[in-house]
């Protein structure tokens, strides 16, 4: 005679501490186990790609900002190279270099809130502290270049909309010999931690094959083990001028594709980033940087999908022109969008306290899931 | 003791245990005053930040300012609760860790009432609490408060079976029940604590010593577990459950809940220093003795218990701000399959070391 | 491998369904037709020679090709764009269907890629885009209940009220 249980519906509301935004997951669950997740979007849905017909291409930009608020960036950047591509038009050298820099400052900042943001959920509330006070030393530097410290709109169709500022130069080169160090704390507090490791290791294996056939793609692929990067297998812009490493998950502790992984992969990454502003910040040439930006932006007739590497994952702009000065259509590939879809493969058979760790290790941002 | 002191003073028996009784009442009040602004700052500096500056000097006052606040906050009742059980809840959970004050040797001359089942007193009593949660939880009509009320009653009943087993083993050494004598026992300078072996000077005693420092290790972590603090706050985890059994309580229920958690902490440190470390004994001997004011002695002697009850309630704050949470399922494991086993094996030896 | 040549391929298998290679602009595409879609997706994941194994993008489109009168357009065609690319080949393509604008519906490709499920759900509940054998067609960023049309058409207008709140302010 067996024991009849009954199953129980949680919501993890929209308004919940842990849900990094407003989600609402719908768990089933058997006594504390579960059995299904359902996850609910469009709380945050503000109509980006709708707005977007109504605005001509330089109008777009701060819409793009606002889509992944933790690495705005990054969507610049990813949003100006496709209308670029679309125009084909070629930017000056020093406009490059820049991009790039602010793009790797934007990565680091973007893993240390994903990384502390994540601790904090395990019960470890410390390292999300250190975490925010490295990152406020990179948000004033992002203050000194365009005035604002989380959405930027500074660069622009052809360029930049302001120059460097001397203080930037000499601040970013201090940060970076201060920030090595402080990978190496946060490794020691939390990364080695055993307790940190049970609750990590072994929870929420993504296998390969489901992560490629999923789409999934950014640290979340990379945590399954494949070597997959934007910048190096698709190149954009000058990255193929430095010389950088893709950090893999490896199953260090646990199997290859746990949260440890996918955790790990970032905490690297962000060693990876200084590497690539330090050979930047060597090969920086002079220039003026709004020489290239164009009076009118009117693009051929065609469509184009472009893509580059943000923190995140793979953010894709597929832009639709029909020769007038608003795109006809823009549709996002938001990566936060596309890799929550696994979180119900992940989450099966685990406890309700592994869902919140995979959903930090998968690391989502809600503004980029709905748009 | 100040209970014949007092009972010769008013002539009633009844009327000195009442005023008796309201002595640990102030210093738990006076205590969890200090100690809330105690771990504000303490987990500031942890985390590179400041804490609260402005409410007096280095925020001194900001306890008083929080209570003020939450005294005077409307009392939200949720419509489909059990009200006799939700207005109750968090009375009982204040009552059981206070009763456990009664038991506690604050100097030579004060103790609530000399039990002579002391210990066994202290841990029945403090079991009240898991009463309370329960109630708590089921009467907020939550899932979340449901859970978290669960999942610490399991944690709390689990966690009481080393703490005993560790009783156990002191019983078999002292003999005695009584915290009173025990602290008594362990007098002279600091080498005569329990956690160095105890007084005297034998084999016995050098050979107690690393199964007393691991009892002293199993004693801590366990009474950690049932205070409901980090590593062991999966109660009351914000990350999942928003605050577990007391979410839906605001006010003065919980500022009740909020000062017994920090009463809990003190009572935990004091029965643990009390046992292991001599309770309120000094290690260095006393100013009074030195000087011949006989009437100085309980003085320092209470300076002694608080700063080293006070010193394990910091060891506590430091362990929040570090560790990570375990979860519920490791949280029984480490429980039943380390701490227990360890348990048992120190009772063995130590009751073969007592034999010789 | 390029576009032309995996048209090529396509067009020997698959005879009719393909209909066309499109190469005027930057970004050449394949139309295909919108009911075969799912056995050409699996074709283009499983053999050798291709190996799509990823599908970076579905995006429903509005081609606003119809005939427009009093604001409303009738006539002409959706569109679905999908972008494959090959993670062990390193090559993409795009194919696209078009479907007319009255009676939308196009073959689901969800058993081919799972990461298809929730594109294809976005295109459901801003086009109207039916998905056939999809197993969970319903609304995904728009509220479940909002039955006033689909936002991103040509010709949508926003209801004044919305379960009794006034939309525009």
């Amino acid at each position: 005679m067996s024991l009849k249980t009954e199953e129980m519906v949680l919501n993890l509301g929209p308004q919940h501490p842990s849900t990094h935004g407003v989600l609402r997951l719908e768990l089933k669950l058997e006594g504390e186990l579960i059995i299904n997740v359902t996850p609910h979007l469009g709380y945050l849905h503000r109509c980006f790609e709708k707005h977007a017909e109504a605005m001509t291409y330089p109008q777009i930009i701060p819409y793009t900002d606002r889509m992944d608020y933790l690495a705005a960036m990054g969507n610049e950047f990813g949003y100006v190279v496709a209308v670029e591509r679309l125009l084909g038009i070629q930017v000056p050298e020093r406009v490059e270099y820049i991009r790039v820099i602010m793009a790797e400052f934007q990565r680091i900042a973007s893993h240390l809130v994903a990384l502390g943001t994540f601790g904090n959920d395990i019960g470890a509330m410390t390292p999300f502290l250190f975490c925010f006070r490295d990152r406020e030393m990179i948000l004033s530097l992002f203050e000194m270049v365009c005035g604002a410290r989380m959405l930027y709109n500074y660069m622009w169709v052809g360029g930049l909309s302001h120059d460097l500022h001397p203080d930037f130069i000499r601040n970013a080169k201090e940060f970076i010999p201060y920030f090595r160090p402080k990978v190496k704390e946060l490794n020691d507090l939390l990364t080695g931690n055993k307790i940190f490791i049970e609750r990590c290791a072994n929870v929420g294996v993504l296998p390969l094959e489901t992560a490629i056939n999923y789409g999934t793609s950014g640290p979340v692929l990379r945590g399954s083990g494949l070597k997959w990067d934007v910048r190096k297998n698709d190149p954009y812009s000058i990255y193929d001028r430095f010389d950088f490493d893709i950090p893999v998950g490896e199953g260090l502790v646990g199997t290859v594709g746990d949260c440890w992984d996918r955790y790990y992969v970032r905490v690297l990454e962000m060693e990876q980033s200084l590497k690539i502003i330090e050979q930047a910040f060597e090969a920086l040439p002079e220039g003026d940087v709004t020489s290239a930006i164009p009076k009118r932006i009117k693009p051929p007739i065609g469509q184009l999908y472009s893509r580059v590497e943000n923190p995140r994952g793979e953010l894709g702009y597929f832009i639709i022109s029909n020769g007038a000065a608003n795109p006809f259509r823009v549709k996002v590939k938001g990566p936060s969008f596309v890799n929550l879809e696994v979180i119900n493969e992940l989450c099966k058979g685990h406890l309700i306290a592994d869902v919140i760790a995979v959903l930090g290790s998968i690391d989502i941002v809600l503004g980029e899931v709905d748009r | 003791m100040i209970y014949d002191y007092l009972a010769e003073l008013t002539g009633s028996g009844i009327l000195a245990a009442i005023i008796s009784s309201f002595i640990p009442l102030t210093f738990v009040l006076l205590f969890a005053l200090f100690a809330v602004w105690l771990e504000r700052k303490v987990s500031a500096h942890m985390q590179d930040r400041l804490g609260p500056m402005r409410t007096g000097w280095h925020g001194a006052t900001q306890t008083i300012a929080d209570i003020l606040k939450l005294l005077q906050k409307e009392d939200i009742v949720a419509s489909d609760t059990d009200k006799k059980l939700f207005n109750i809840a968090p009375f009982l959970v204040f009552a059981g860790s206070y009763a456990a004050f009664a038991a506690i040797p604050f100097s030579s001359t004060y103790i609530g009432s000399n039990l002579d089942l002391g210990l066994l007193f202290i841990i029945a009593a403090s079991s009240i609490v898991v009463a309370g949660i329960l109630m708590a939880g089921w009467a907020s009509n939550n899932k979340y408060s449901l859970l978290g009320a669960m999942r610490s009653a399991a944690q709390i009943i689990s966690y009481e079976i080393p703490t005993v087993l560790v009783i156990l083993s002191i019983i078999m050494i002292t003999g005695t029940l009584n915290l009173a004598t025990l602290s008594e026992w362990q007098t002279g300078y600091f080498w005569n604590w329990l956690i160095l072996g105890g007084p005297g000077l034998s084999v016995g005693k050098f050979l107690l010593i690393p199964f007393m420092f691991s009892s002293f290790l199993i004693m801590y972590t366990s009474t950690l577990a049932e205070v409901n603090r980090t590593p062991f706050d999966i109660p009351e985890a914000e990350s999942e459950l928003v605050a577990g059994y007391h979410t839906e309580y605001s006010g003065i229920k919980f500022a009740m809940f909020f000062l017994a958690e920090y009463a809990n902490m003190y009572a935990v440190s004091a029965i643990v220093t009390a046992i292991f470390l001599g309770g309120y004994q000094s290690p260095i001997g006393y100013l009074g003795n030195l000087l011949g004011i006989s009437w100085l002695v309980p003085v320092e002697q209470f300076f002694w218990f608080a700063a080293k009850g006070i010193f394990f309630v910091f060891v506590q704050m430091w362990l929040r701000w570090t560790l990570p949470r375990l979860r519920v399922d490791q949280l029984m494991a480490v429980c039943w399959k380390y701490l227990i086993p360890i348990a048992f094996v120190n009772l063995i030896i130590v009751g073969l070391i007592t034999l010789l | 491998m390029k576009t032309e040549e995996i048209f090529q391929v396509l067009k020997e298998k698959f005879g009719d369904s393909i209909i066309e290679l499109n190469t005027a602009n930057i970004e050449p595409f394949i139309l295909v037709n919108p009911f075969e879609i799912d056995k050409i997706s699996y074709f283009l994941r499983d053999t050798e020679q291709f190996l799509f194994d990823n599908l970076m993008l579905l995006s429903g489109v509005d081609d606003a090709n119809g005939t427009k009168a009093n604001d409303i357009i009738t006539g002409g065609t959706l569109s679905v764009y999908y972008h494959l690319e090959s993670t062990q080949l390193n090559h993409k393509v795009v194919l696209r269907v078009s479907t007319p604008r009255e009676n939308p519906e196009v073959v689901s490709v969800e058993e081919v890629w799972r990461s298809a499920d929730w594109h294809e759900r976005e295109a459901y509940d801003m086009f109207g885009i039916i998905f056939l054998n999809h197993p969970d067609l319903r609304r995904i960023l728009m509220p479940y209940d909002w039955e006033f049309g689909f936002p991103l058409r040509k010709d949508y207008k926003n209801p004044e009220f919305y379960q009794g709140m006034k939309i525009p302010y």
